[in-house]
């Protein structure tokens, strides 16, 4: 199998959802990602609110964030432990960790000292807010940072109140970030042998992905509102309800041609000429007219009529899926998304596909989410070559805990 | 890729792009690239030009096609072309410029780069080593793929609408074009996968990123388990997130707060907090409250207990409640607008937010550096190119035309 990382040893120090999310997508390159745990402090996503069984080694959250790592359980707070860690990361070339700023070089595993005995090593962190400034030492989560972000303040129905975007948006954009900038200090580091370190705060990440809000106030000073579905270059461009219950049908409309074609395709070809929408502008202008004409034509389709009408017409549209209507869908079997994978302690997850296909190099699921500690004994005997007894002894002592 | 004399300064140096993108996923996808050193050489229509120049916002809401704050964002320290690659001279000109390329960044709708003779198999026996990389809703196979769809249709696809808004009525999409950025981050990401690979495989390879996949995969991917097999459901519901308390957005006195902690120790501090030292005396008389499993408490007694908070809350500022909380350690934060942020004294006093100028459209701050490289800084050393811009370096310099060979190409209109 060719993949696309080769001989490169991650130590993953990841923890909720956005370390063990850049741990993911470089374990799913093929890279041989060791997750360090403790039994003192359990991983998160070992009990979300769908661990069901509440059983630390069956949450699908965390079979999703860390099938194809390695796993290995040492206390920190123990100078054995860190000792043993500070090995390891010696024979590594990543190491990944997003705890609180000044958590790391607590244990004396800041990028200054690792790197002294691996100057190769490349290093990434991803605090909330970022390592220094007046707001660092701030306690974020996913929440907090869609906050700080300007993101939330835009969510709600246009004039009303703030909603908020209710998703971990900053991790998973944290974990595909700070995944590409690990492989860009690698290409890097292939040419000059030279390692460093990664400064990733999520919520610079974040506000990044919001350019046009941001340019839009430096140049016009407008400031954000709740804008619902509204769309400042489309209209119509909404999620309109169907037939049944909670279904909903999202419409798109960026071009004359296009509003031509959804006119015709509604059955109301008269639409085209009236002048109340004759351009982008003017459909914007009248835009909760608009949004009451296509939904009295959805109101009496299913989500997926209304989406083969409009799609055979040119017109972008698409259902609102549900879970389970993804999960049966053609076009996403078909690109294999979702998959069942074994695993000795659940049997099998249902869990996602990579987030990219490359016609080379395959990224399948070819190892389970490791069990706490699974992996102590290849890792701490065949790598560091400690013996079993000397593992066993640490075992007992609570080192690797 | 050439090594520099002098090694390279910048984590990408060396590696050359073209970028034949219209909007946001490829021209994002590249400026992650650029402002790490990559060269990108961006090619646009010689008349329509890249879609993002007719999109706002624009200075004074008066459009301007050297002028859209989204167009000069998207595409800081790249070179600019223009070439009709529908035209057997431009398509012939595309390839020679792919023979000296290690990456294509494309967007264009599946097939549409086969129909012009353009297609991966075309690039790879002119190069290859060429990694081509394409970002589009669907993917490049499936019974969707030639699909339309934009961001809010890829958004509802994946199931990220489903989850935000009031249960009763219609979803709402993530704000803007969060969408399409996130796929160009995948994208960048697997384009980078393929030239670490390339070296070993002595060989390059065709990446497909569809945007809906990126949301249904590591984005909501995690959640299948529970929505299939678990039967969950999980409707939206509206400014709390289910399941959790607290976990929802509150007003205050100027606009409103995330209550959120996620330790009980934290929840306790800041009831603490309302209640002037102790928690206050209607949560701690009240056994439905102290005597429930704080999940729980979520599903029965949220509004109460958030009705009983909301006195307090209003009497307070969002930045005072801010502030208040961080030095109690508990992660209750403001909802910061947009002005808000673009002014944030953290964001500023750590140089994020850096002014880009450019001749015809004035200085603005852009956002950035999404992350910091100890040795190899992210920079902008040059504005949004003008259309054409580079015409004269690429065809003269780099193709080796002459004057009248360009002045053909342009009174064809070619270039």
């Amino acid at each position: 199998m060719d993949y696309v990382l080769s001989n490169c040893r991650v130590v993953d120090f990841g923890w909720a959802a956005a370390g063990p999310i850049l741990g993911w997508l470089l374990a799913d390159m093929g890279a041989e990602v060791i997750k360090v745990e403790t039994r003192n402090h359990v991983d998160t996503s070992r009990s979300t609110a769908d661990n069901l069984d509440r059983d630390i080694e069956k949450d699908p959250w965390f079979h999703s964030l860390n099938r194809n790592k390695l796993g290995v359980t040492v206390d920190m707070s123990q100078l054995e432990g860190t000792d043993l860690l500070r090995k390891l990361i010696a024979i590594s070339d990543v190491v990944l960790e997003n705890f609180f700023p000044g958590v790391m070089q607590r244990f004396g595993l800041d990028y200054e000292s690792l790197s002294r005995e691996n100057p190769g090593l490349i290093m990434i962190s991803l605090p909330g807010l970022g390592s220094w400034g007046p707001e660092a030492s701030t306690p974020t989560y996913a929440p907090s940072i869609c906050a700080l972000s300007g993101l939330d303040s835009m969510l709600g129905y246009p004039g009303e109140r703030i909603l908020g975007v209710q998703q971990a948006i900053p991790d998973v954009n944290a974990g595909i970030l700070g995944a590409y900038a690990v492989l860009a200090a690698l290409v890097y580091r292939d040419r000059t042998g030279e390692g460093q370190h990664i400064e990733l705060a999520q919520l610079e990440g974040l506000v990044s992905c919001l350019g046009e809000a941001f340019l839009g106030y430096a140049m016009n000073g407008r400031n954000s509102e709740t804008q619902g579905n509204r769309s400042a270059a489309m209209a119509p461009h909404n999620n309109y309800r169907c037939q049944g219950e909670d279904q909903w049908v999202s419409v798109a409309v960026g071009t004359d041609e296009e509003w031509h074609s959804l006119c015709n395709a509604i059955g109301n070809p008269d639409l085209a000429a009236d002048d109340r929408f004759d351009d982008r502008y003017k459909r914007h202008e009248h835009i909760d007219e608009l949004d009451e004409i296509i939904s009295a034509w959805t109101s009496n389709l299913t989500a997926h009529e209304s989406t083969d009408i409009l799609q055979r017409a040119g017109v972008a549209a698409f259902p609102c899926l549900s879970g389970e209507e993804r999960f049966l869908d053609e076009h996403f079997r078909e690109r294999e998304v979702f998959s069942f994978y074994s695993h000795p302690a659940t049997g099998s997850t249902l869990i996602p596909a990579s987030p990219w296909k490359m016609s080379v190099t395959k990224c399948p699921v070819y190892r389970p989410a490791p069990m706490l500690g699974e992996h102590n004994q290849y890792v701490f005997g065949q790598l560091l070559g400690l013996s079993s007894e000397e593992i066993a002894s640490l075992e007992a002592r609570k080192v690797l805990y | 890729m050439s090594v520099m004399k002098h090694g390279p300064k910048q984590a990408l140096e060396g590696l050359k792009v073209i970028e034949l993108g219209n909007f946001i996923s490829a021209a994002y996808c590249t400026k992650l690239m650029a402002d790490l050193g990559a060269e990108v050489v961006k090619i646009e229509d010689p008349e329509i030009g890249d879609e993002a120049r007719s999109n706002g916002p624009f200075p004074q809401d008066s459009p301007h096609p050297e002028r859209s704050g989204l167009y000069l964002y998207l595409n800081t320290n790249k070179l600019g072309i223009t070439l009709n690659i529908e035209t057997p001279v431009g398509r012939k000109i595309l390839l020679h410029l792919v023979r000296g390329a290690d990456i294509v960044v494309e967007n264009n709708r599946p097939g549409y780069m086969a129909e012009l003779a353009l297609g991966y198999e075309t690039l790879r026996e002119v190069n290859p080593n060429l990694i081509l990389t394409s970002i589009t809703p669907f993917g490049q196979t499936g019974p969707y793929r030639d699909y339309r769809a934009y961001a809010i249709n890829c958004a509802a696809a994946a199931g990220v609408s489903l989850s935000a808004g009031l249960p009763e009525r219609e979803p709402i999409a993530p704000p803007l074009s969060l969408g399409h950025y996130q796929s160009a981050t995948v994208a960048a990401l697997a384009t980078m996968g393929a030239v670490l690979a390339r070296s070993r495989l002595g060989r390059g390879q065709h990446v497909d990123v569809s945007e809906a996949e990126v949301w249904a995969t590591v984005h909501t991917g995690m959640m299948m388990h529970g929505y299939v097999v678990q039967n969950m459901k999980r409707i939206r519901s509206g400014y709390r997130a289910p399941g959790l308390f607290p976990n929802g957005i509150l007003p205050c006195k100027d606009g409103y707060v995330f209550l959120v902690t996620i330790r009980g120790a934290q929840w306790k501090r800041f009831l603490e907090l309302v209640g002037d030292g102790k928690i206050p005396e209607w949560y701690a008389n009240n056994p439905n409250y102290t005597g429930t499993y704080l999940r729980d408490v979520a599903e029965r007694y949220a509004d109460e207990i958030e009705a009983s908070l909301a006195p307090w809350l209003m009497s307070h500022t969002k930045e005072e409640i801010f502030s208040l909380c961080r030095a109690r350690d508990i992660p209750v934060a403001p909802i910061r607008t947009i002005e808000e942020v673009y002014a944030s004294p953290h964001l500023r006093q750590r140089g994020f937010f850096q002014p880009v100028s450019r001749p015809e459209s004035g200085v603005y701050d852009h956002p950035g550096p999404p992350c910091r490289f100890s040795k190899t800084p992210w920079k902008v050393t040059r504005p949004a190119p003008h259309q054409g811009q580079h015409n004269r370096d690429i065809y003269q310099g780099r193709l080796g035309f002459s004057e009248t060979e360009l002045a053909e190409l342009e009174a064809t209109g070619v270039i």
